[in-house]
């Protein structure tokens, strides 16, 4: 049977592959010929940024695999191996080690810049969905992988965290013993933990990732200015008048973010890798402990802000769920923002007062609950937690109200730069 | 009218800057548990960290064990031959490639009321500021079962091993209230009640030898990392300005 010819009349190596494969139709849809718009800036750097991370920590955690033993007997240890008997081993953990906080600025500030321009609202509702698929996922992922070392602060992490399984009703002490494997975490429980972090969720999220790139390419980039380019196209073409090809246009630009980011990202893996305490903590230098617990229990820094919320909702009813419940929804409520957001404009250049207002404030108070979440608890702490969160609440739920009687500005009808 | 609002103004600034002082120093006396001294690590200081691992070997090894470190790592990494290592460093094994573990046996928890810790990573799990300054604030107390305890860490059960060179102090009467630790002259928590064979500020060498030597210890790498990273910074830079001379290249014809 003759092969029907790929319609790219490309000859030699390439056509054969062509006539059996779309690589040069995906090179062109997702490259040379997927149009984005002219004007991104400096926030339009951190989705490329958040792959080059994901990239990173898939490669260093294939060798810091090869040579790390899961176990409650060995895992701290083959840590230790690495950083000392592996050529180059500690720069591999530390990138990886900086690379998981790396990832979470860098997604962070993607998720505002999403925010800001509205890049969630029609037809963007499920590059968004997918998105906050993305950072559910590498929470989890993150949690497994700072079990791993198994130090101590690893250890009551992960009994803190697996604990709050237990505050559901009727099943929950039953629930944390199956999730453990033990009645306290013990060595099966870092066994499924390693196995969680290093195949199921790696898979997912990168499943996830090409869903969110592809969901993002059948509609088009949004931009600074909430224009949609796809409604002035070049006549003759068929090319948006304010589109540019993505590569080579933004694939040279995003080398420039990338270099930039590599000074600021090394600048911490090579000379201060513990991030003064944030990003390797003192207390995981000690092995797990069941019988020594550390001073604070804090969690990774970037769950600050949910921690925060976990601690600042009191317990009612003579149960701890609520604290949960919270936490947990404020995670779910972002998949709900391209419906709260009633506003006719995309962008926060064209939308009101209002609008302004709420997204600076959110963004103020998400750090400050960051802050305090990672704070030894205290009467303050707990009042300024509370108060952040039902500002962070407010934000989401008082969105379509806000959202839509917020006076806008009229839309150009182009990009503006 | 003028001279008094400069008055005012001056008495203002000076409030804010008392005000900002007692703020700075609440956070540093929060972050650093109270009473540590002002120290900083430098193991790149390799004659420092030499002359800290003979230390360490004479004075710490035969209760505290390395058991992350080998020895030949030490030769390797501070420039000391085989045959020196055998001889000055290694006491309880004659094999190059082996771990420094510890001769003691497991009654030492008898003798003092926990099996000493291993050491290998104590100035990341603490800081080295803290080990810095808990070698330099064993006091005599006679509620304490050996006679010693010490400011940093409360009822420790280390005997104080470096008596002969530090000598004994009490604690001083007016910083009988947790004073700022000792040592450091003008202000000191501490009184010398017995001279030792080393003068405060050589014994204070001493102890930052053993400190550098521990924080050399906690990760071996460490020196080589820095240099790597001082290389890879420079590559990035040069990187930095290639790609944006890059950009503006491919970008001129974007209107």
């Amino acid at each position: 049977m003759a092969i029907t010819p790929n319609p790219y009349k490309t000859t030699g190596a390439l056509g054969w592959i062509d006539d059996r494969f779309p690589l040069t139709k995906m090179w062109k849809e997702h490259l040379s010929e997927y149009y984005a718009p002219k004007n991104f800036n400096f926030w339009y750097f951190f989705g490329s940024l958040a792959l080059l991370v994901l990239v990173n920590q898939l490669l260093t955690g294939i060798f810091l695999t090869m040579h790390y033993k899961p176990g409650a007997e060995t895992a701290f240890d083959s840590v230790e191996y690495i950083m000392r008997d592996v050529p180059w081993g500690n720069v591999i953990r530390y990138m990886h080690s900086t690379g998981a906080s790396a990832f979470f600025v860098v997604v962070f500030l993607h998720m505002f810049r999403g925010l800001m321009y509205g890049s969630y609202q029609k037809p963007r509702e499920l590059i968004w969905v997918f998105g906050s698929l993305i950072f559910l996922v590498l929470m989890a992922e993150a949690f497994c992988g700072y079990v791993l070392p198994w130090g101590n602060m690893s250890y009551w992490g992960a009994a803190v965290i697996i604990n709050l399984f237990g505050t559901i009703p009727f099943i929950g002490p039953e629930l944390v013993v199956w999730i453990q494997g033990d009645f306290v975490p013990s060595d099966a429980t870092l066994n499924r933990l390693f196995s969680i972090h290093v195949i199921a969720l790696p898979f997912v999220l990168v499943g996830l990732v090409v869903a969110h790139i592809l969901a993002l390419h059948e509609v088009g980039s949004n931009n600074p200015d909430g224009v949609e380019i796809k409604k002035k196209k070049d006549p003759a073409t068929g090319i948006p008048l304010d589109g540019i090809p993505f590569h080579p246009y933004y694939t040279v630009k995003d080398m420039v973010g990338v270099a930039g980011f590599l000074i600021i990202f090394c600048a911490v893996l090579f000379f201060m890798p513990d991030g003064g305490g944030y990003f390797l903590e003192a207390p995981n230098f000690t092995p797990a402990s069941q019988t020594n617990t550390p001073e604070h229990i804090t969690p990774a820094w970037y769950f600050g802000t949910y921690y925060a919320m976990l601690r600042a909702t009191p317990s009612f009813a003579g149960t701890q769920i609520w604290g949960v419940i919270v936490m947990g929804a404020a995670v779910v409520i972002l998949f709900f923002v391209p419906w709260l957001d009633k506003s006719k404009v995309k962008s926060i250049r064209y939308k009101g007062v209002l609008s302004k207002t709420a997204l600076t404030v959110f963004a103020i108070n998400f750090v400050i609950l960051n802050y305090y979440g990672l704070q030894p608890p205290s009467d303050t702490v707990q009042l300024i937690s509370q108060i952040g969160t039902i500002i962070y609440f407010a934000f989401f739920l008082l969105m379509p109200w806000y959202s839509k009687i917020d006076k806008t500005k009229p839309v150009p009808d182009r990009v503006t730069e | 009218m003028k001279p008094l609002m400069n008055a005012s103004l001056t008495r203002f600034a000076r409030a804010a800057v008392v005000a900002a002082g007692v703020i700075v120093a609440n956070l540093a006396a929060a972050n650093s548990g109270g009473n540590l001294l002002p120290f900083t690590a430098d193991s790149g200081n390799v004659a420092s960290v030499q002359r800290g691992a003979r230390n360490f070997m004479a004075y710490c090894s035969g209760c505290h064990g390395m058991k992350y470190l080998r020895y030949n790592r030490i030769g390797q990494d501070l420039n000391i031959p085989d045959d020196v290592l055998k001889k000055n460093l290694m006491f309880t094994s004659d094999k190059l490639g082996d771990q420094i573990k510890v001769a003691m046996p497991a009654a030492s928890e008898q003798w003092f009321g926990r099996v000493p810790p291993d050491l290998s990573l104590e100035t990341r799990a603490r800081g080295a500021d803290w080990v810095y300054s808990y070698l330099l604030s064993f006091y005599l107390d006679e509620t304490r079962p050996l006679g010693v305890n010490n400011t940093v860490l409360a009822g420790a059960s280390m005997p104080h091993v470096l008596w002969e060179l530090q000598g004994w102090q009490k604690k001083a009467e007016h910083a009988a209230e947790g004073g700022h630790g000792g040592g450091h002259g003008g202000g000191s928590a501490f009184e010398q009640v017995t001279a030792g064979s080393l003068k405060p500020s050589e014994y204070e060498a001493f102890v930052t030898d053993i400190v550098n030597f521990m924080d050399y210890a906690a990760e071996p790498g460490k020196q080589a990392r820095i240099s790597l990273g001082l290389k890879v910074m420079l590559y990035l830079f040069g990187l930095l300005v290639l790609t944006y001379l890059l950009k503006k290249e491919f970008w001129r014809d974007v209107h």
